[in-house]
């Protein structure tokens, strides 16, 4: 993610899409293309305007339901993580659960979630799921990633005096501290960028799910709620919107990790000129 | 002769006795080891890989226990004797995320001494290996050579009375290795240590050590021991002398005579 310094980077998708949103313009005006069927770009710009009161507190609540996803993801993801690399027995007990829950969608028990809690604790709880995996595998991977000699160095210069367990805990939580903790980051980083997209497509899928069973306020909501109404331009406004809101949370979680291992780490450098 | 005295020492500061090492898989890496480590030496063990050098300096650390056997401490008990004890591995194993400075820091840092009463220990540390102008710098904007030297910065940071080496400079070039050798000797003139250094290198050996002990593939033990040149009587053109040539003679023939009776 190093800044393009090569402007033709910037220059040439941008210069394609324009392209392409002139060729559809074009399109939909000469062969007169009814907007219900395909709406001309103009036309979902100007119903962005006009719907705005209406799109933003859409856009809101699902802005809202992934970032408090992605936020209770990481704080448990990471918490889990820690609490497994701390203790074996922990490990060894809880993991394997981890992993099937990883790798069956749970994005299929949204139906479920809605029966029995109110709306929009579900939807946020499946925004939780979906982005909470991918955090926890990532970051324990990161613990356990630390250059072997590292830990014997630690061991060797910071192991305790005495052997009580206390001791022992205590020379684990500074191995934690100090050695740990800044080998996971890189880990950590790549799976907040999988889970912050995940936690937005988690949040579309249980408004889409709850959108037919009752009221709803979200961008998914109003997709589906203007298609039963055939408004498409607006079901095309609320589109656009969802794709900023993956491109925004992208760039920003991009961006977080670019900060964090600029200065040290192989996946952040700048290739060498 | 009275001057270079080659009489042991009354007590050494560390020693390995009927030291057996059997791992978890089965295999036995040292039987029958016996090494007696004198303050102030530069002692080398040289051996073929795998004979069990690395273990040796595991077992000196106290990052692995004997089968059998002990490791004794005369003159200072077992629970301080970690912190005199320096380890530098063959490979950097520096903290990709930390700039120079931090990874000198971490045997201060977690012995509990802050950044800013380190300080002045990095500093001095630092401009020990020639790296005064690199604290600020990351590993992966340093050569193999310095990453080396900041590894070796580290291990002085405690200022250890031991210095345990395993084959540090095995992945490094002639010139550079050169270079390290004759910084070594002179740090350990200037620090007084104790330094126990593990190669493979004949000519490596000969040229730094006071004492060499040569191991037997494995189970390794320890089947000769040649005198090297002693520290205050190295001339500055070693290298090039007859005496270095003739010290590389005869280790190289210690070492072929014993691998052929381990064949035969
Ligand atoms: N943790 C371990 N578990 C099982 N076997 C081991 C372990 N560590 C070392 N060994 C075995 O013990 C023997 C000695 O290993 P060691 O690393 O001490 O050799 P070495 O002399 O340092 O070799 P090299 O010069 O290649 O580094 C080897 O045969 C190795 O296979
Ligand atoms: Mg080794």
């Amino acid at each position: 993610m190093a800044p393009a310094s090569n402007p033709w980077k910037l220059v040439l998708p941008l210069a394609v899409f324009a392209a392409a949103v002139g060729a559809w313009e074009a399109t939909v005006r000469l062969q007169g293309i009814p907007p219900y069927i395909l709406p001309a770009p103009s036309l979902i710009g100007a119903t962005m305007i006009a719907d705005w009161p209406l799109l933003r507190a859409s856009l809101l609540t699902t802005l809202g339901t992934t970032l408090l996803g992605l936020a209770l993801a990481v704080a448990g993801g990471v918490f889990l993580a820690l609490l497994l690399s701390l203790s074996r027995i922990v490990e060894y007990s809880l993991y394997p659960f981890a992993i099937v829950l990883q790798v069956t969608p749970v994005i299929a028990i949204a139906p479920l979630l809605l029966i029995y809690m109110p709306q929009d604790v579900a939807v946020l709880t499946c925004a939780w799921l979906v982005a909470f995996f991918p955090v926890l595998s990532n970051t324990m991977l990161g613990l356990q990633s630390v250059d072997r000699n590292l830990m014997e160095l630690f061991q060797l210069y910071g192991a305790p005096a005495s052997r009580t367990p206390l001791a022992l805990f205590r020379s684990r939580l500074k191995a934690l501290w100090y050695l740990r903790r800044p080998a996971a980051l890189p880990a950590f980083l790549t799976g907040l960028r999988i889970a912050g997209g995940l936690s937005l497509i988690g949040a579309v899928v249980a408004e889409m799910a709850a959108g037919s069973a009752g009221a709803g306020s979200g961008l998914a909501y109003r997709i589906i709620e203007s298609q039963y109404r055939l408004n498409i331009p607006r079901l095309f406004a609320a589109l656009v919107l969802l794709a900023l809101t993956g491109i925004g949370l992208y760039l920003l979680l991009a961006g977080l990790s670019h900060r964090f291992l600029r200065r040290w780490h192989e996946s952040a450098l700048a290739p060498e000129k | 002769m009275l001057l270079h005295p080659m009489i042991e020492p009354a007590s050494p500061l560390a020693s390995l006795h009927g030291i057996t090492k059997v791992f978890a898989n089965g295999v036995t890496a040292l039987a029958g080891f016996d090494l007696d480590i004198r303050a102030g030496e530069f002692l080398s063990l040289l051996g073929p890989s795998g004979c069990g050098k690395s273990t040796v300096l595991r077992l000196i650390a106290g990052l692995a226990e004997p089968t059998t056997g002990h490791v004794a401490w005369p003159g200072s008990t077992h629970e301080d004797h970690r912190s005199e004890i320096g380890f530098v591995f063959q490979e950097p194993t520096l903290m990709p995320w930390a700039d120079v400075a931090d990874n000198v820091w971490l045997p201060l840092q977690l012995r509990g001494v802050s950044r800013h009463d380190a300080r002045e220990r990095i500093a001095e540390s630092l401009s020990l290996v020639g790296l005064e102008n690199f604290a600020k710098a990351y590993p992966r904007e340093l050569s193999g050579g310095m990453k080396m030297r900041v590894s070796i910065a580290r291990a002085l940071s405690l200022k250890p009375r031991l210095l345990l080496m395993d084959e540090p400079f095995a992945a490094l070039d002639e010139i550079t290795r050169f270079r390290l050798n004759d910084d070594l000797l002179r740090l350990q003139n200037d620090l007084r240590c104790t330094v126990v250094f593990v190669t493979h290198s004949v000519y490596e050996s000969a040229y730094l050590s006071s004492r060499i002990a040569v191991m037997s593939p494995r189970p390794g033990r320890i089947v000769a021991e040649v005198m090297g040149e002693t520290p205050g009587s190295r001339a500055k053109d070693f290298r090039t002398s007859t005496r270095y040539a003739a010290l590389c003679g005869e280790i190289s023939r210690i070492l072929l005579e014993h691998m052929a009776e381990e064949r035969g």
